[in-house]
């Protein structure tokens, strides 16, 4: 099972390694992190997506991530209703004579060109892993020279529905 | 608290080196005594050691250090410390910072590090020991600049002794030793981070007294978290006002009186029968500080398959990591035992349980053959304790002798018995015992090791002899590593490979050497006579015993197997004595 997984960490040096290092020595597969600032100062936020057995191994996951020192808050969003995006760029081959049916293949999309040359077009596109996924599927025919996908980022919603599954760290 | 004196507040805000303020702030958390090895990178902090003059034990190798430190920690409470230099100092403690970590003892480790400008560069004695140390210790940090240091030192404290304790390591460029800073050690810890629960959820309290109430079969697993939590008095109270029976982890030894009615002795691999069969057939199984190790629960699809499983634990992330657990209580296990003992919850209807517990107990004791002329390891262990009235600080490496250290020495009280229980370790018991003895001087310490292991870390041999420590130290020599050598004995067909140490040298002439008395028995009378004429002496002796070499450790969980599967067991009727 997929698990989105969203923390504030302090940033400092080594935090990264930190929790990678944690992943790597419980045997958790990471499908993706993004890292970035947040609104404070000298905090961070993660964002893992990762692929799970059970519910077991995600509790797991969280209370190893709670018991970092550096780490400051862990959720398990997955059940929430979130916010999800990523951002894609797609190198993909374009003649002359495919350019036009690419740039309507993408338009409902809402991909934009930007990067143009004699023999490709780069594309990007931002949304949910799906509409990524499914843009790549559909350009793929033309001749895909590269892709740099830079993983989920996500938070919740400002409103939760009633009765969303709110998952915490602790068990107490 | 008497108000701080006005010079000692005017002293905390002074200038001084990095080295200094090291000092300084182990003055101010009343750190006893600090072990370690000296080096390149570490030498201003040892100029400063030298004019302070604090108490410091030179260990032959930084292995030694950390595992002294760790035998403090076991038996003092409080966090060892230790020192060592960059680079191959510091790779030297990784094992005891890997043991102080599966078995949660406090320590506070400083490693020294090649000077800022040239860290990344490779440099002479450089290692990455931050990067190295970041999965088994509890945290660590590298001083990156002076104004960091104090505040690091405090919380380093902070984190190693409080909630499920651990190691903490400070990596210390050589630069930031030297480099003068302000000194505030009054500075209050603030970490966001890290707020360990240490009073137990009332609701989940409840739910056990109800638990307790409704079962007819109830069990207590008890492990050294009962020790850390200095819990063992409130066990007592605990398991007396519900009657319920106790079965301890290797590492739990000493929390519950071994002589008390409703102790069952050690569970697990090597756990007696009736502790195995009481968490086979329990209803309700009440872990106290225990992590459920795969040593204990043998095959987790067979364990307490009839069980209400409620655990009680500081930490966590233990709870439900092994065993489903329907009663989590997320507590300091003092705190969780109080607030059990203050409900006075309707006992348990246990008699029948509780009679059946003794027939087994009665009926399957631990056991072994005798056999005349030869040393039996076992009753090796039985005259240890028969010399020592039972009351001697017991220290051990990992393996057959460990097993029948914990089967046949009965720990009455907490804090006797240290041991390297998660991690396995070769080459601990040694130097732990010298850990063990400098926080309890008056006790009587008797590390007993393996002919293999003794030899990893034998050279510490200088420091027993040089501090003149009047510890014992008693080989049980099976001239083979006799664990590794039983289990290719039961799985592997016999095929002894590596195992087997026939020319081991002469370890009396070894004691002589290091300049202690040393002692050898090959038989059972020779053996009572040199035990007599060791504990007659006050000072350190080792005593080289040649015990039979083909005995096993028994009764036995094989691998993949279910508590309730032992070999080994025999009834009482049916044993030759």
């Amino acid at each position: 099972m997929r698990r989105i997984i969203t923390m504030t960490v302090n940033n400092r040096p080594g935090v990264l390694n930190r929790i990678t290092g944690l992943f790597t020595k419980r045997h958790y597969n990471i499908e993706s992190i993004t890292v970035g600032h947040t609104e404070i100062d000298g905090v961070s936020r993660m964002t893992f997506v990762v692929n799970v057995d059970d519910e077991r191994i995600a509790e797991q996951i969280i209370k190893q991530l709670n018991k970092q020192i550096d780490v400051l808050k862990v959720s398990d969003i997955t059940d929430q209703a979130i916010v999800a995006r990523e951002l894609a760029l797609v190198k993909v081959a374009a003649a002359p004579a495919t350019r036009q049916d690419i740039y309507t293949l993408i338009e409902p999309f809402r991909a934009s060109i930007v990067d143009v040359s004699k023999d490709s077009l780069v594309i990007q596109v931002t949304g949910e892993p799906e509409k990524v996924e499914a843009l790549i599927e559909l350009l793929r025919p033309y001749g895909i020279k590269e892709v740099a996908r830079t993983g989920t980022t996500a938070f919740t919603r400002g409103a939760q529905k009633a009765g969303s599954n709110q998952k915490t760290a602790f068990i107490i | 608290m008497a108000k701080m004196k006005v010079e000692e507040q005017a002293k905390t805000k002074a200038r001084m080196s990095g080295s200094l303020m090291l000092i300084e702030a182990l003055k101010a958390e009343n750190v006893e005594v600090i072990f370690g090895y000296p080096g390149g990178a570490v030498l201003p902090l040892y100029d400063e050691l030298y004019k302070a003059g604090v108490f410091h034990v030179l260990t032959r190798h930084e292995q030694g250090a950390i595992h002294a430190a760790e035998g403090y920690a076991r038996i003092s409470g409080k966090p060892g410390v230790v020192i060592a230099t960059s680079g191959p100092g510091a790779t030297n403690i990784v094992t005891g910072l890997t043991d102080a970590m599966m078995d949660s003892l406090p320590l506070v480790v400083f490693t020294g590090q090649v000077a800022t400008n040239v860290i990344g560069s490779d440099a002479f004695q450089e290692a990455d020991v931050v990067g190295i140390t970041m999965p088994i210790t509890k945290h660590n940090y590298q001083v990156r600049d002076i104004s960091e240091l104090p505040k690091i030192i405090k919380e380093a404290f902070h984190i190693a002794t409080t909630g499920r304790p651990g190691p903490v390591l400070i990596d210390i460029p050589k630069d930031v030793t030297i480099a003068e800073g302000e000194f505030d050690y009054n500075q209050d810890v603030h970490l966001p981070g890290y707020q360990p629960t240490t009073q137990p959820n009332h609701w989940q309290i409840r739910r056990l007294v109800e638990a307790v109430s409704q079962s007819k079969r109830p069990v207590i697993l008890a492990g050294a978290g009962v020790l850390h939590a200095n819990a063992a008095d409130e066990l007592q109270q605990y398991a007396e006002q519900q009657n319920i029976p106790v079965a301890h982890t290797l590492l739990g030894l000493g929390g519950f009186p071994a002589d008390h009615p409703l102790f069952l002795g050690m569970a697990g691999m090597h756990g007696t029968y009736a502790a195995n069969m009481a968490l086979y057939e329990c209803d309700l199984l009440i872990n106290i500080g225990a992590r459920f190790d795969d040593r204990v629960t043998g095959n987790l699809k067979y364990f307490a398959p009839k069980a209400t499983v409620a655990h009680i634990d500081i930490d966590p992330a233990e709870i439900g990591k092994n065993v489903p657990t329907k009663i989590p209580i997320v507590s300091d296990a003092k705190a969780a035992l109080q607030e059990l003992i203050e409900q006075q919850g309707k006992p348990a209807d246990n008699a029948a349980w509780l009679a059946q517990l003794n027939e087994w107990k009665r009926r399957f004791p631990l056991h072994y053959e005798p056999e005349a002329g030869a040393i039996k390891p076992q009753k090796l262990i039985e005259m240890i304790y028969e010399v020592t009235g039972g009351e001697a600080i017991v220290t051990t490496d990992v393996g057959q002798h460990q097993m029948w250290a914990a089967q046949y020495y009965k720990f009455n009280r907490p804090n006797r018995w240290v041991t390297s229980g998660g991690l396995g370790t070769m080459g601990f018991g040694l130097p732990a015992a010298i850990g063990a003895q400098l926080a309890d001087r008056s006790a009587t310490v008797v590390s007993i090791v393996g002919d293999g292991g003794f030899q990893m870390t034998c050279q510490e041999l200088s420091v027993i002899q040089e501090l003149q420590l009047p510890i014992k130290v008693v080989i049980v020599n099976n001239q083979a590593l006799g664990m590794v050598r039983q289990w290719q004995e039961l799985f592997y067909d016999k095929r002894y490979s590596h195992s087997l140490i026939p020319n081991q040298p002469d370890f009396v002439k070894l004691a002589e050497a290091y300049g202690m008395p040393g002692l050898r028995a090959k038989t059972e009378a020779e053996a009572a006579e040199v035990l007599k004429q060791a504990f007659a002496i006050d000072g350190p002796v080792l005593l080289d015993f040649h015990v039979c070499a083909d005995e096993n450790v028994y009764p036995m969980v094989a691998p993949g197997k279910g508590l309730h599967e032992m070999v080994g067991v025999k009834a009482c009727e049916e044993l030759s004595q």
